[in-house]
């Protein structure tokens, strides 16, 4: 049974499809609004989020489904010690696909090994989150026409940011991507995903920790959230918080065409003010979010009757 | 210092200096119930020092672990006094239940009932990773 937990689950033709497929419905959704009938999706979320978890229901009401839903560990049998598999199992009786976030990493491939149908990773703790990186290539793709030939900044928690590691890890798929990693000292990015993706692909990537003259390279940048549930230590937390904030001012260096990204919810990391500045692409990837979400669905539900 | 050849059993060979005593660890020869001998710093042509373990027993041994640890070093199987056997190790592909993964954010860490598998994703450097979280094993 197909499941996609890693981004690197599918392949760069694959993506290239999900993508067409998106833009498709973007184009013709009244063509996809039976997509999907008398088909379940089952959303299981075992940490908070509710703006995923809309996305995936509203993507799988977009295709004509249904959706069963457990928002939160509380209300389901995992309170009362039920294993990641056999709730795979039992959900795998009444939905013809899973969506799951779970706090602990490797859980989601723990239910694509029990499940009977196909699971798509919604988040598993700091590990991958899949169908963000796909919202960040449709988004990217809408805005720029291509996915090579970018120069990408990624600003921010680059350490503990899943979203971050699995978008280098799909760029690093294309021809002509150069990676700028902007971050403190102590949040950046880790010296495996160095090593194992940007080294071993032969991607070009700077370090700094001066987001002002990382600007006016870049025509991607990726503003990431210092994420509070990521950290052992509140004193930490509190220290690197607020270590950039992209503000108006700091936009003027900026190239005309840029695209600001970030994968939300932020905090303040981006002035509010930034927000009227068209180069302000972080509402769109939510949107785009949902269409690679019916894509997905509708390619995982199609290989899983074959 | 002697220790007698064996007559049924297996010598594992070519271990290199120092690592040993994991191999006998993960091997769990400290539960076997035959004579086993673990020597240190034996002196080599080939290796400098080496370390030997000897087991006077035909039990079986995971090859697997021996490819984890060592995978430079030799099995030996040896049939009333002869050697019938010469086997050199390649480093596996995948390990199940020989190391924990270590991240506590794993799922491993809250599901006891889960086999730890790690695989190998850089030969040339040995590195092994969990399949779930992808936390480096070694």
């Amino acid at each position: 049974m197909r499941s996609l937990i890693d981004i690197l689950d599918l392949s760069v033709e694959e993506i290239d499809q999900l993508i067409a497929t998106a833009c498709d419905i973007i184009d013709h959704p009244d063509d996809y609004a039976e997509a999907c009938k008398r088909k379940k999706l089952a959303t299981l979320f075992f940490e908070p989020s509710t703006r995923t978890r809309l996305s995936f229901e509203a993507a799988m009401l977009e295709l004509g489904g249904s959706v069963i839903s457990m928002a939160s560990a509380a209300s389901s049998s995992a309170s009362k010690g039920e294993s990641v598999a056999d709730t795979a199992k039992v959900i795998s009786c009444y939905a013809d696909i899973i969506a799951m976030r779970h706090p602990k990493e490797g859980a989601a491939l723990v239910a694509a090994n029990n499940a009977s149908v196909p699971v798509i990773n919604a988040g598993d703790g700091g590990h991958c989150h899949p169908t963000q990186t796909l919202a960040d290539l449709l988004t990217i793709y809408r805005e720029k026409g291509r996915l090579n030939d970018l120069t990408v900044g990624f600003c921010g928690d680059l350490k503990f940011g899943r979203t971050v590691h699995s978008l280098i890890n799909a760029l690093s798929r294309y021809t002509g991507i150069e990676i700028v990693l902007i971050s403190p000292e102590e949040l950046k990015l880790p010296s495996y995903v160095k090593k194992d993706v940007l080294q071993k692909n032969d991607i070009p990537y700077v370090q700094t920790t001066s987001l002002e003259e990382a600007m006016p390279q870049l025509d991607i940048l990726y503003m990431t959230r210092v994420q509070r549930e990521r950290f052992f230590n509140e004193e930490d937390y509190l220290r690197l918080k607020d270590s950039y904030i992209l503000d108006l001012k700091k936009l003027e260096n900026a190239k005309p065409d840029l695209c600001v990204m970030h994968p939300l919810p932020r905090v303040n990391e981006i002035a509010v003010a930034v927000d009227d500045d068209p180069r302000a692409c972080y509402f769109k990837q939510v949107l785009a979010g949902k269409y690679m979400r019916m894509a997905l669905i509708l390619k995982l539900l199609k290989e899983a009757s074959v | 210092m002697n220790i007698d050849s064996i007559q049924n059993g297996v010598v594992i060979d070519h271990i290199t200096a120092g690592g040993g005593m994991k191999l006998y660890e993960l091997l769990g020869l400290d539960a076997v119930d035959c004579s086993v001998a673990l020597i240190r710093n034996v002196g080599s042509k080939k290796m400098g020092r080496k370390d030997i373990i000897k087991i006077d027993a035909a039990i079986p041994v995971n090859l697997d672990v021996i490819g984890y640890v060592d995978p430079g070093a030799t099995v030996n199987v040896i049939r009333d006094g002869q050697l019938v056997d010469k086997r050199s190790i390649d480093m596996p592909e995948r390990l199940v239940n020989v190391i924990k993964c270590k991240n506590p954010r794993c799922i491993t860490s809250c599901e006891q009932e889960l086999d730890h598998v790690v695989r190998l994703t850089d030969r040339e450097n040995k590195v092994y990773r969990c399949i779930y979280c992808e936390t480096k094993a070694n």
